[in-house]
């Protein structure tokens, strides 16, 4: 094949587009124009219809009723094959990269005009020639899995420019990448679009992102266009309120100062365990979590802080090392974590933090299940006891579910992490870690669960907070470390954080 | 028989001799099940499909008096099998190992049905070609006479190796096998690709039973197969995969499979019996010094059940 230079960028709209599943409306009457060579943002909450729009435009989906113009005429778009032809293509979320496959192997096995047998010289060739045009610089000889993730987002892009697409939905593609490396993506995409090579329409939920880079912006909310307009006329406050409609969200407490010479809670030294590979291993010199702070790690995912999780909760092994809770060895038994108080809200909670086909009441109680009134081990469990429990629980906490006896898997991830959070942090919590707590909630969930780890810190609970979302970190924390390489980096307090050289630090071991 | 007075050098000659006639059926089975879990299954029925070829393959040889037409059937036979699993495989929830162990008892069981009447009657034999006829040493013309399918099956895995590499299916296997996700939004059907590569990995396998029945040891019994179609699956680990690694590894066995009959011709009488069971050994040492507690096996494809 040919490589043609991209023919330039097209325009698409949707006209009154609306796509119902039974009963259920998930898109309504949507018209969103983005014009040819503009960087337009799609802002909205989860399951604010977003992505059934994009699947509606990448033919994945066949809209109940509405059109498609690309280029300004009339197109029909059946499967996702019509939207290849058109030259409209997408980068998903998660990679579709083949991990085993070199870069260039990838590129031209999703041609779709891939010979019997592949003359590498000829196409390697090529393949540098079109690089060359590329604003993006990456090499295209090692094996995917080997780059790093803004490497791959890269390789992403790069794979459908290399399929001649001339428009490109990006599904929040800055969600594995530093700041920097966001910065870079998006300005070598800005300039793309710029140079009217690339018409680009970006689903995103940071606003920083969006003002900074898009032209336009178009907002959903619950399947229906919320507003639209020109960037540089709306702000952050404009934005979210059409975002997220009128809906309350909790205020978070001011934050407490810490008592000076408040007892070190958690404390870690010389602590050595292997990653996932088992090739790598994440060493922690020295970590401190005094009473009364929020203790923000850092980094991107992949560099050890899963691993520095799992050992904390006692899932993985460790070689080498102390760890220790208000001055004692701590090992992660279920009789240590009850007697010091120590609690977890993990990623992935229904993974990491429930048993999925367990009731919602079941799994509220497991903390305290074999306990009896007094905090003595029972025998028998009493039934009834666990249910009011739960009940209290999941009033006091708004956890939205049919009944306590429905399987928690049947939850919103919110109200799972709601589930998670009232098992967690009731009764009394001297040490709480956290990590990506707000991984995929709505604005309401994710106000609310900021606004209780700040309150369990300023009630004198120890917290660890492990995020990839900075903003998190900035909001919450008192200190930020960064995790790299599996080490920490880099310290600072929350009055002298920068987000760049945080970014930086993020950013110093690949 | 006479001894010929070159002692103990006879035994590493038996061995590459035993390397070259025992290594054959371990090369097919394993680049059947190389290209099998590449694109994303294991199939553990193999051993059965091996047995059920090499039944297949002498009875056509007895019928048809050509061991060639043999050969032929048994990679039908084995395509068949391979079908059936794949095919029971494509069902959602179905689990391909537990499918592999039941087509393996199936494919024994139905390759000894059908196979009584053949037990008695002799067929003709696969060729070897003699590489040693230089030398008047009986036992250097022994290890060199090299039957065609063991070269066949080097090309074979040279030719694998490249089409991993060069080709387009060779490329959609690997594809499908580390990401049907990456598969799927690229057009491809996994469930077809799957289907082809493990049709085409029981043919090669059923290759292996007919060098058994029709070479080495040359006969159709119900104790034909010692395994080999089971210690194929642990090579291809050992071999990560790669086609030129599996015939070095089945070069290997095979080796370690002829140091019992080495010694044994060798004169030596006593604890031979000990060393036939050296293959073995050397599946489970391997298995245990490339496992590890806490680690995922290096490339091995993303979209197998036992690392997924």
């Amino acid at each position: 094949m040919d490589i043609q230079p991209s023919a330039g960028a097209v325009g698409v709209e949707t006209v009154g587009m609306t796509m119902r599943f039974g009963s259920f409306t998930a898109l309504d009457d949507v018209s969103i124009k983005v014009s040819a060579g503009s960087f337009h943002a799609l802002l909205g909450e989860n399951g604010a219809g977003k992505s059934t729009l994009v699947k509606c435009m990448m033919g994945f989906y066949q809209p109940t009723e509405g059109q498609m113009l690309v280029g300004s005429r009339e197109a029909t778009i059946a499967s996702p094959r019509d939207a290849d032809r058109l030259g409209l293509g997408m980068v998903y979320q998660h990679f579709t990269l083949v991990p085993s496959l070199t870069g260039a192997e990838n590129l031209v096995i999703s041609r779709p005009d891939v010979p019997r047998i592949i003359a590498w010289p000829k196409e390697r060739k090529a393949l540098a020639a079109f690089m060359d045009r590329m604003p993006f610089k990456i090499s295209l000889d090692a094996p995917v899995r080997e780059l790093a993730a803004g490497e791959k987002q890269k390789l992403e892009i790069i794979k459908q420019l290399y399929l001649g697409r001339r428009f490109l939905v990006l599904d929040e593609p800055t969600s594995v990448l530093t700041p920097g490396e966001a910065e870079e993506l998006l300005g070598l995409v800005r300039g793309m679009t710029e140079r009217r090579q690339l018409t680009v329409l970006m689903i995103s939920h940071k606003f920083h992102e969006v003002t900074q880079f898009a032209d336009d912006v178009s907002v959903l909310r619950k399947g229906k266009l919320a507003g639209t307009g020109r960037v540089a006329e709306l702000d952050h406050k404009a934005l979210a309120a059409m975002m997220i409609g009128d809906q309350p969200i909790a205020p978070i407490d001011s934050r407490r100062p810490t008592p000076a010479g408040a007892a070190a809670v958690l404390s870690v030294t010389g602590l050595s365990a292997k990653d996932r590979s088992g090739l790598k291993s994440i060493r922690i010199d020295d970590l401190t979590v005094r009473a009364g702070e929020i203790v923000g790690i850092a980094g991107i995912s992949g560099n050890g802080q899963k691993e520095l999780l799992e050992v904390l909760a006692g899932q993985r092994g460790r070689e080498a090392g102390e760890v220790a809770v208000k001055g004692e060895p701590y090992g992660a038994t279920r009789a240590q974590s009850r007697d010091r108080h120590v609690r977890f809200i993990p990623e992935e909670p229904l993974r990491n933090a429930c048993v999925p086909r367990m009731t919602v009441a079941e799994n509220i109680g497991l903390r305290t299940f074999d306990l009896g009134p007094e905090g003595r081990p029972v025998t028998w469990i009493n039934s009834g006891g666990l249910k009011a429990h739960a009940a209290r629980l999941v009033q006091q906490f708004k956890v939205k579910t049919a009944s306590l006896a429905s399987p928690i898997e049947a939850l919103s991830g919110g109200n799972v992490q709601r589930a998670v959070l009232a098992r967690e942090l009731s009764g009394e919590v001297d040490l709480l870690i956290v990590s990506n707590p707000c991984f995929g909630l709505d604005f309401a969930a994710v106000a609310e669960i900021r606004a209780r780890i700040m309150k369990a810190r300023n009630g004198g609970a120890a917290v660890l907070l492990m995020s990839e979302d900075l903003d998190e970190l900035l909001e919450l924390s008192d200190r930020i470390l960064v995790m790299a390489g599996g080490q920490l980096v880099y310290e600072t307090s929350i009055a002298d954080a920068d987000v760049h050289v945080i970014g930086e630090h993020m950013a110093s071991r690949h | 028989m006479t001894m010929s007075d070159i002692g103990l050098w006879s035994v590493p000659l038996a061995m590459l001799g035993g390397a070259i006639r025992v290594s054959t059926p371990f090369i097919f089975v394993s680049l059947g099940e190389a290209i099998t879990e590449r694109s994303g299954r294991i199939n553990l029925g193999l051993e059965g499909t091996l047995v059920f070829g090499a039944m297949a393959a002498y009875a056509v040889a007895v019928e048809t008096g050509s061991a060639w037409t043999g050969v032929v059937a048994a990679m039908l036979a084995g395509a068949g099998f391979g079908l059936l699993h794949a095919w029971i495989c494509s069902f959602p929830k179905v689990n391909d190992i537990a499918v592999g162990i039941a087509l393996m008892l199936f494919g024994i069981g139905l390759a000894f049905f059908f196979g009584k009447p053949y037990i008695q009657p002799a067929a003709p034999r696969l060729p070897a070609i003699p590489f040693g006829a230089w030398s008047d040493l009986p036992q250097i013309q022994a290890a060199l006479s090299i039957n065609v399918l063991f070269l066949a099956g080097i090309a074979l895995a040279v030719a694998l190796w490249w089409c991993f590499k060069n080709t387009r299916a060779g490329l959609i296997v690997r594809v499908v096998g580390d990401s049907a996700e990456a598969a799927r939004a690229m057009g491809l059907n996994p469930t077809t690709v799957r289907l082809i590569a493990t049709a085409v990995g029981g043919a090669f396998a059923a290759v292996g039973g007919a060098y058994l029945s029709l070479y080495y040891p040359g006969s159709w019994n119900e104790r034909l197969s010692s395994g080999q179609g089971l210690m194929a699956v642990a090579l291809v680990i050992f071999a990560r995969w790669n086609p030129l690694g599996c015939l070095a590894a089945a070069l290997l066995f095979g080796a370690a499979g002829a140091l019992g009959p080495a010694l044994q011709s060798a004169g030596v009488t006593q604890g031979y019996y000990l060393f036939y069971a050296a293959p073995y050994v050397l599946t489970l040492a391997i298995m245990i010094a490339t496992s590890s507690p806490g680690r995922a096996l290096a490339g091995a494809p993303g979209e197998l059940s036992i690392t997924r």
